[in-house]
């Protein structure tokens, strides 16, 4: 032990010198600090006490909230919380969408941990079986009783969209970023006719068509269901977005890779699969969370083509008389915004735990 | 555009060969209402007193009432309605394309919309127009005592430009304070930073209720502009604008002859002959729309007549406490005149 010379400490590291070299090292430094924290007090304080302290926690109806003026309505959000979760979908059939929200609770965790074994198995199943599964148990079917899509809404709706929008889109993406890289001039024209058309145009004008316009051009009497032209909507949407962050990743792998994975004498699709595109995923992770924290927060455009998601069940409920206090949609709304920030923080936390464990390829 | 759909056309023919014959002519829509099982309607997504869910996820309003009596009327229930939330931005679009069958979501009934846009407009079911709110402090019992009055509004809207009519035409001056969104006018009305907040009546009473002390506000009884709200249809099913126009008509003259949900069944023996031809003891009415004698009968039992209909959604049985002004009948000071059912 002796044998190693340790420098010397400069200073014990307590509170007062930790506060001293961060926060107050100089005096414009000091003025800042100063700022901020009178800054912070003035938001902080008064959000907590509107949040918790003046909130009304429990009762009924707005009598329940009238008394808190200066306080948050939470009986709104507690007594709507079925709603906010499931929309209108049969109280009786609701443990469908539990069931489909455990699964894919299960089968994400199961990828995520890096400890559990078999995750190309579980991750084929979760790309095959379970879109199948929970197509069933949704919409019905094989003995379950059929919910209309009218009367779905709220966070399953919001998920249902963004979860398809982002399995979808990564598959399509590569695809099209592979074909916009093609030297077969009939794949290269239309893979970048395809991503132009569609990121031309505004994610509100292609659910607007999807679901309004297009049943004009339909023959009589054929109908098609809003929801699925709307989920397909926002699949190419998303797929033509991600071919483009894919298409970054992929010029970002060195020429020497190319050639190197010719010189092995891999064809085109092993060493894309094989060589190329794990290299180009890697790098271009955070673009592609970047494209899926998005998308997740465009589903609310959904409620301009008539469904009830997450910022529309919370709207709708807003025009309850028997809710309205001066504090009830000031309510929905942070609770929204929290929903929203939960869901998508766990997804950036999750691609950076990702990105440091595949950089550890890089180290050695 | 939309092709003249075929079976319109052959209803047409049909109506044409046999004019004059007491068959009722079909109609395609509510065929197919009654083939599906349901009605197909397209509402607000959430406006107070006239369509907003509960927590059960239960549809209620004023506006969502009339498409339960529709279903009452066609299927004897009022509850196999399937409601769409639209958007003001598509509810036009939405209604041509099929996606609903009647759209009733407080859409006022303009010229430009009734004929551009190939809409039908069934009548008009509530009518509303911009008014005026005052705390109660100020002692003010009329708009005309308005003078000098700081007023707030939205921006852009044509609230701002009625509101600057009525103050010319009236000899008044004011001083606006507009903002962008319905919280801020709000917010800024609740503080003190006007005297006055004016929007639509209906909307008035809707926003009272968020107010911090809503009992210490009222709205004054002037009516500055013409909002008539009603249900709309597509052009081409003139029957299924029959049947929707004489539910309406048949709830207003329950109303009138005293016809409530309570009292339909003993009103049935009514010696009355209006009564009797409203809840089709008496002649075929209900047959001429293609549907049973006692369809009025229906839609009073299970809905309520317009009197009932509006008091519980928007009168004193509701938060809104909305006085009936100009929406009350023809022979009590409003303007609710419904022709008779003969």
């Amino acid at each position: 032990m002796g044998a190693i010379r340790k420098p010397p400490r400069r200073q014990l590291p307590g509170p007062v010198q930790w506060m001293r070299e961060n926060l107050f090292s100089s005096l414009f430094n000091s003025i800042l600090t100063v700022v901020a924290i009178v800054l912070i007090y003035q938001t902080v304080v008064p959000f907590v006490g509107w949040a918790i302290v003046n909130a009304a926690w429990s009762g009924q109806g707005r009598e329940a909230c009238l008394p808190y003026a200066d306080g948050a309505c939470w009986p709104f959000i507690i007594e709507r919380s079925g709603q906010i979760v499931y929309g209108f979908y049969e109280q009786a059939e609701r443990w469908r969408v539990d069931v489909v929200f455990m699964l894919l609770g299960i089968g994400l965790a199961w990828l995520m941990m890096p400890r559990l074994p078999a995750k190309g198995a579980v991750g084929v199943v979760m790309l095959t079986v379970f879109p199948v599964a929970a197509f069933v148990l949704l919409v019905g079917g094989m003995g379950l009783p059929p919910v209309p899509v009218e009367r779905w809404g709220g966070l399953m709706i919001t998920l249902v969209v963004a979860v398809t929008g982002i399995v979808a889109s990564l598959p399509l993406g590569i695809l099209l970023a592979l074909g916009r890289r093609s030297e077969l001039p009939v794949v290269r024209g239309l893979s970048i006719a395809f991503i132009e058309l569609w990121r031309g145009v505004p994610l509100i004008t292609v659910l607007f068509m999807a679901a309004n316009m297009l049943p004009l051009f339909m023959p009589d009497g054929m109908t098609i269901n809003k929801l699925l032209s709307a989920l397909i909507a926002v699949a190419l949407f998303s797929s033509a977005y991600m071919a483009e962050v894919v298409r970054g990743g992929l010029q970002a792998v060195g020429k020497g890779q190319y050639e190197a994975a010719a010189a092995l004498g891999l064809g085109y699709w092993r060493s894309m699969l094989f060589v190329i595109l794990p290299q180009a995923l890697r790098l271009c992770l955070p673009n592609i969370v970047g494209n899926f924290i998005g998308l997740m927060k465009d589903t609310s455009l959904v409620s301009i083509i008539g469904f009830l998601d997450l910022l529309g069940i919370i709207q709708s409920g807003n025009a309850d008389a028997d809710w309205a206090t001066p504090n009830t949609a000031m309510t929905g709304y942070v609770f929204l915004g929290a929903v929203f920030w939960v869901i998508c923080y766990s997804m950036s936390r999750y691609a950076r735990a990702l990105e440091t464990k595949l950089q550890g390829g890089d180290a050695r | 555009m939309r092709f003249f759909p075929r079976s319109i056309a052959a209803a047409l023919v049909a109506v044409a060969a046999f004019s004059g014959v007491a068959e009722a002519s079909k109609s395609p829509t509510v065929e197919r209402i009654k083939k599906n099982g349901f009605l197909r309607c397209g509402v607000n997504e959430g406006l107070t007193g006239f369509a907003s869910p509960d927590a059960k996820g239960n549809w209620s309003g004023f506006d969502i009432d009339f498409c339960r009596a529709l279903a009452a009327v066609i299927l004897n229930d009022a509850s196999k309605v399937r409601y769409t939330p639209t958007s003001a931005k598509v509810r036009f679009t939405a209604l041509q394309s099929g996606e609903f069958d009647i759209l009733s979501r407080n859409t006022t009934w303009t010229m430009s919309r009734d004929v551009q846009l190939g809409l039908e407009f069934i009548a008009a079911t509530y009518y509303d127009g911009q008014g005026f709110m005052v705390p109660k402090s100020l002692k003010v019992t009329s708009a005309k005592q308005l003078n000098g009055a700081t007023v707030c509004t939205n921006t852009g809207t044509t609230t701002e430009l009625n509101l600057a009519d009525y103050f010319r035409a009236n000899n008044l001056k004011y001083k606006i304070v507009a903002f962008e969104k319905n919280a801020e006018v709000l917010a800024a009305y609740d503080n003190g930073r006007c005297d006055a907040y004016t929007t639509d009546a209906s909307g008035l009473y809707a926003e009272r209720l968020k107010l911090k002390k809503p009992a210490d506000h009222v709205i004054l009884p002037e009516i500055i502009s013409k909002e008539p709200l009603g249900p709309a249809i597509n052009h081409g099913d003139q029957p299924w604008g029959d049947v929707a126009r004489w539910t309406l008509f048949a709830l207003i003259n329950a109303e009138e002859l005293g016809v409530t949900s309570k009292n339909v069944d003993q009103m049935m023996k009514s010696p009355n002959p209006e009564i009797r031809r409203l809840l089709g003891v008496e002649g075929a009415f209900g047959e001429s729309l293609g549907l049973s004698k006692d369809w009025a009968a229906r839609a009073i039992r299970q809905v309520g007549n317009y009197g009932e209909i509006f008091e519980r959604n928007l009168g004193q049985g509701s938060q809104l406490k909305i006085r009936r002004g100009v929406n009350a009948l023809w022979n009590k000071g409003g303007v609710l005149y419904a022709p008779p059912i003969r």
